[in-house]
């Protein structure tokens, strides 16, 4: 909402507060002022010229040289190249010295060989958009629409010494939507009265009813519907106060009758429309649903087809409008028209919201009547359009007006007890204060028995209940006047859950270990949606995604990670190691999904980059499934690694990772075509279910005493086929070496040069120990004898 | 004899003072001290010496021997410091290399930022409740007094999965289901979480952003209570000299309504750039839940009230290290991830 503060100075004083400090007062009082904006920014030194003579320029076919009567006598040759200039104007001159939006300073010029002292302006020139100015004085200068005195100061001859105030609505606060609503919200701010506009006019001892009928058929969607002729109306261009109200409040001005529609519209926050009497062909109005199919061509030229929810005005038989959302063409306001019908109505919210989202169509008068319009407006509105309409276009209001009303236009009453007030907001403020502030804000109140009974007006539609009331006190009293206190609640003991704990820590573990954490998106496309997911679910959708990129929700957070660590490597990041933690979307058993917090890692290029100390490590599987068994081990349980595939990962360097017999993760290098296409080099990928590993129960930490006897270790180096798995050798090691064998480690892989074919060199270190005493020699070699045959009778081979 | 000890005496201070390592030094020791050592040889002789001799040239062969022990004893010392000395001189590194470098992860900005949330109101005894992403309709609308057709509905465009399934467009969700769960009991809540919205990402817009609320329902608790959290909470965040102010405003889910604003922490509030002149930055909307939707979870208005609050960790962490672009937060760029390392305590 755009308000003009020189207009709105018409029914409320403003105190001469300057406009910025009055946006203040309004924002603090509870609509947010989002611009204060000075239409006559950047502009000085503006005149009314009067174009005495116009000829065109010798030297350049669309210049035309004019002689222009700029005041006191004066008569200064300007150049114009404006197609619409003509001798007999009265029209907006930057003299020498004027100064014009972004700075531009007017001088005098020679234009091909003539003379130029100034400019003749369009209203484009003087910052206003070209949406705001009248279609025709687009392409052209600004002619004003009845004679001035030349010399005339331009800036307030066209009320452009006004600020407008740019209110952000919220969408309570639809009494706002009108220069009156926001007169009344100015005046319970800064205490002043708020002055109606009058309404003096004559109307005709002919009636209405003598030239129109009408008729609503669907009263549930229309309960009021008013309807005033006006005849003998002469169309034209509004005079210059009313174009520039509707310029500055972001309406274009076309003619006097639409012109009066919008500014009523404007003023009292009520739709009207205009329809030309003689179009209507029959001298009926008829207020219906739609038929199926029935077609209308709206006033946008657009051919719209209709079923029974729309609300249509018809002539009697054919459509002529589109209730409270747009005009017919068939019956739009011309320069001809001579008898126009105004129509004031109330339109259900519900209707006109189905209507305009049908056809896509959004209004300022269907964004009214969405929000809902003051019943008790309806009426005064038509009153108002009638009156300016006889003052405007010399039209002659025939008597009455035709009306259908069936709507209850009760002020609703609110009870609410000061105490009340007082106990939601923490404060102590005495009820005179409170008095005072309901009959500011022009809510008729009673005060007995410790109870307020409100009267609300029913241009505040928002105020329904006590805690609407406790606002209107509090936001008009000053929310700075409330005091800061915290909760007098039982103590409560708060803190993480045990699941919301350990995700703390398996993030800390995991930045412990030298990956950043990441964040992507949960949307991804379909077809990456379920890539890399271990059980993938039919894919999720949304019914109206706005690409095809961001339409399904994912099942594997890889894609998206993986696409991040591609970013960074193209933007020469060679090694770069993510994390990131974040919920995947599986196909649930109810009509929720399954949401899964899920926990992955890709990691690619150098994971020690220590060169000079010729410490160089690329990432590797084993990088990864080290931060994978640390993470176990921080979180106190055991998770073991099986071979596996999955699409996307080299099939010999891909494992699942199981936590007691079920698959919860996997853990590869990514496959070198996946790599390629993706534009990665060697890059590990990890993902697992988190919300498996945080919802399992940890078991009690349990203390062993610090061993008193000194563990005793010995190696075994084997020779083995390639194929067979440490994990099998060390399980045969395990069982061999009983309860005397307490750890067993891998040290050393070789598989180079001196090796047979196929073959590898694998070594173990094993640690005997006794909790009960020191081990002797021949103890230990016993129990390592017992391991080496076990290992033999394998197949494995000694070295 | 005697005169033939007084010369290897001689000759052996003369080479231990000329020794100049302690190999050379530990050389003289084992040829004139060793066993097969010339003073060794000399007390071997002594069997041929005349008995009354022998004590005399014993005593004096000791002597010599301790004298040459001594001087060798001492200047071991000296060699001994000497070579460790020279030593360390070998052993000295170039200070100025690299260290092998420390793995040093760091939590992602948005974490950082909702998690100093977190932390402050725990230790205020709130607790954190959670929710899913993809939500019912009444969850995200209807028990938030948002039912269908409400104008307010506008204000979010969602991403509708079914007619009745959406992704939240907000967390206010999860209250609605923590005050359905605690079925009338008092609650102290802070909701964490991915929101999604219609919006096309550009540098301000994002389809998939971070909200926090709270939620505090109980006994008498009044407006008065929520302007106190809050401040404590803005100054905890922004700064201990940070002042708020509240301006009215409109929420379907609060009754009254408020939007929060802090005294900019950049110029104070003389207007700068970052409060765009004005002095106060606006940073959360709150209110006291709206009766509708405490009836709705099962409460009784009359007895309980309540208030909530809810900010964007985006716009918090944009603010606050003046980040110009808020796709940072979801491409990754370990150039913006990194930066967010170090702690500001
Ligand atoms: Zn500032």
């Amino acid at each position: 909402m755009l308000v003009s503060t020189k207009w709105l100075k018409e029914y409320v004083n403003t105190q001469q507060l300057p406009p910025a400090q009055l946006g203040e007062k309004i924002t603090r009082a509870g609509i947010e002022v989002d611009a204060v904006i000075d239409r006559s920014e950047d502009l000085a030194n503006l005149v009314v010229g009067y174009v005495t003579e116009c000829s065109k320029h010798p030297e350049a076919d669309k210049l035309s040289i004019c002689q222009v009567d700029v005041g006191a006598g004066e008569i200064d040759q300007i150049i114009c190249g404006a197609p619409n200039i003509a001798k007999g104007q009265s029209v907006i001159v930057a003299r020498p010295g004027a100064l014009l939006p972004g700075g531009m300073k007017i001088k005098k010029a020679k234009l091909r060989g003539e003379e130029s002292n100034g400019m003749i302006c369009s209203l484009q020139e003087l910052g206003i958009e070209s949406k705001l100015v009248p279609k025709s004085y687009v392409e052209g200068i600004y002619v004003l629409p009845e004679p001035v005195e030349p010399g005339t100061d331009v800036l307030s001859y066209l009320d452009l010494d006004d600020t407008v105030l740019e209110l952000g609505l919220t969408p309570n606060r639809a009494d706002a939507m009108s220069m009156l609503g926001v007169a009344y919200e100015v005046g319970a701010i800064l205490e002043e009265e708020v002055t109606l506009p009058k309404m003096d006019y004559k109307e005709s001892t002919d009636r209405a009813e003598s030239m129109l009928t009408l008729e609503v058929d669907a009263p549930e969607a229309n309960p009021l519907y008013v309807a005033k002729v006006v005849r003998n109306i002469e169309v034209k261009e509004s005079p210059v106060w009313l174009q520039q109200r509707l310029m500055a409040a972001g309406v274009r001005p076309h003619n006097n009758v639409v012109d009066v529609t919008n500014y009523v519209l404007m003023e009292y926050g009520q739709p009207l429309h205009a329809f030309d009497y003689d179009s209507l062909g029959t001298g009926n109005i008829t207020v219906r649903q739609a038929k199926e199919g029935e077609k209308i061509t709206t006033l946008d030229d657009t051919e719209r087809t209709l079923s029974p929810h729309h609300l249509v005005i018809t002539n009697g038989k054919d459509p002529v409008a589109l209730a409270g959302v747009m005009g017919g063409a068939n019956s739009e306001v011309s320069d001809k028209t001579t008898t126009v019908v105004i129509e004031s109505a109330y339109f259900s919210a519900d209707s006109i919201r189905r209507t305009s989202k049908d056809h896509n169509l959004r209004s300022d008068a269907s964004s009214r009547y969405e929000k809902g319009v003051d019943p008790n407006r309806v009426i005064p509105a038509a009153e108002r359009a009638a009156q300016l309409l006889s003052e405007l276009a010399g039209g002659e209001v025939l008597g009455g007006s035709l009306v259908f009303d069936e709507l209850d236009k009760q002020e609703r009453i609110v009870k609410v007890s000061p105490d009340f007030i007082n106990s939601r907001l923490g404060m102590k403020i005495p009820l005179e204060d409170m008095l005072d502030i309901l009959s500011r804000l022009k809510f008729n109140t009673e005060a007995a028995n410790n109870q307020l009974i409100i009267q609300v007006p029913t241009r505040r539609q928002d105020i329904q209940i006590e805690e609407d009331v406790v606002e209107e006190i509090a936001r008009l009293y000053g929310y700075d006047e409330i005091p800061a206190t915290l909760p007098r609640t039982d103590a409560t003991l708060g803190g993480l859950s045990p699941y919301q704990a350990k995700r703390r820590i398996v993030r800390h573990f995991l930045e412990g270990a030298g990956l950043l954490q990441a964040t992507t998106y949960s949307l991804s496309s379909e077809q990456s949606a379920t890539q890399f997911a271990l059980e993938p679910t039919e894919t999720t959708r949304l019914l109206m995604p706005m690409s095809e990129e961001r339409s399904t929700l994912r099942q594997s957070l890889l894609p998206h990670l993986l696409e991040s660590l591609a970013y960074n490597t193209a933007r020469r990041t060679d090694s770069v190691a993510l994390y990131e933690t974040g919920a995947v979307f599986m196909k649930g058993q109810d009509e929720l999904l399954d949401e899964q917090e899920h926990l992955a890692i890709v990691m690619t290029g150098l994971w020690l980059d220590h060169g000079w100390q010729g410490e160089k490590k690329p990432v590797d599987f084993f990088v990864a499934k080290g931060i994978v068994e640390g993470l176990a081990e921080k979180l106190g349980f055991e998770l073991s690694f099986e071979r596996g595939e999955l699409d996307g990962l080299h099939p010999g360097r891909t494992a699942f990772i199981m936590l007691d017999g079920t698959r919860i993760g996997v853990i590869g290098e990514l496959h070198p075509a996946e790599q390629k296409k993706r534009d990665l080099k060697s890059t590990i990928a990890v993902e697992l279910n988190l919300a498996t590993l945080l919802t399992l129960e940890t078991d009690a930490l349990i203390y062993t005493p610090v061993p008193r006897y000194p563990s005793i270790s010995r190696d075994v180096a084997l020779v083995l086929s390639k194929r067979v798995e440490a994990q099998s050798i060390e399980q045969v090691i395990r069982k061999a070496g009983a309860k005397l064998l307490k750890d067993v480690r891998v040290f050393d892989l070789y598989e180079g040069e001196g090796m047979e074919e196929g073959k590898k060199s694998l070594a173990f270190s094993l640690t005997y120990f006794d909790p009960e005493k020191t081990l002797t020699d021949e103890e230990v070699n016993a129990a390592h004898d017992k391991v080496i045959n076990a290992l033999t009778e394998s197949g494995a081979e000694l070295r | 004899m005697e005169a033939r000890l007084q010369e290897l005496k001689k000759e052996a201070l003369g080479k231990i003072e000329t020794a100049h390592t302690v190999k050379e030094l530990t050389d003289v020791r084992v040829a004139y001290l060793g066993k097969k050592g010339p003073i060794t040889d000399v007390l071997k002789g002594m069997g041929k010496l005349p008995a009354e001799e022998r004590p005399r040239m014993g005593a004096l062969v000791n002597e010599v021997r301790g004298e040459v022990t001594e001087s060798l004893d001492a200047r071991m010392v000296i060699l001994e410091e000497q070579a460790i000395n020279e030593k360390l001189q070998r052993e000295t590194i170039d200070i100025s290399l690299p260290g092998r470098p420390a793995k040093t992860g760091n939590p992602h900005p948005l974490t950082r930022v909702v998690e100093e949330i977190e932390d402050l109101f725990l230790s205020m005894g709130y607790e954190i409740a959670e929710g899913p992403e993809v939500e019912k309709d009444y969850y995200n609308f209807e028990a938030l007094n948002l039912p269908k057709g409400h104008p307010a509905r506008d204000m979010q465009d969602s991403f509708y999965i079914t007619e009745d399934i959406l992704l939240r467009t907000h967390t206010s969700p999860v209250q609605a289901r923590t005050m359905e769960a605690k079925g009338g009991e008092p609650i102290k809540i802070i909701c964490p979480g991915k929101v999604y919205r219609r919006d096309n990402d550009d540098a301000t817009h994002s389809h998939q952003f971070t909200q926090i609320e709270g939620l505090v329902v109980g006994e008498n608790i009044r407006m008065s209570d929520l302007k106190g959290t809050l401040s404590v909470f803005a100054k905890k965040m922004f700064g201990e000299d940070r002042e708020i102010r509240l301006r009215p405003s409109f929420f379907p889910f609060t009754e009254p309504s408020v939007e929060m604003d802090i005294s900019c922490f950049k110029c104070g509030g003389d207007g700068c750039n970052v409060c765009k002149k004005t002095g106060w930055i606006e940073i959360l909307g709150a209110g006291m839940v709206h009766p509708n939707v405490l009836e709705m979870a099962g409460y009784d208005s009359k007895r309980l009230t309540g208030f909530a609050f809810g900010m964007g960790p985006e716009r918090i962490a944009m603010l606050k290290y003046a980040i110009e672009d808020i796709r940072h937060f979801y491409t990754n760029d370990v150039r913006f991830l990194t930066q967010f390392q170090r702690t500001e305590l």
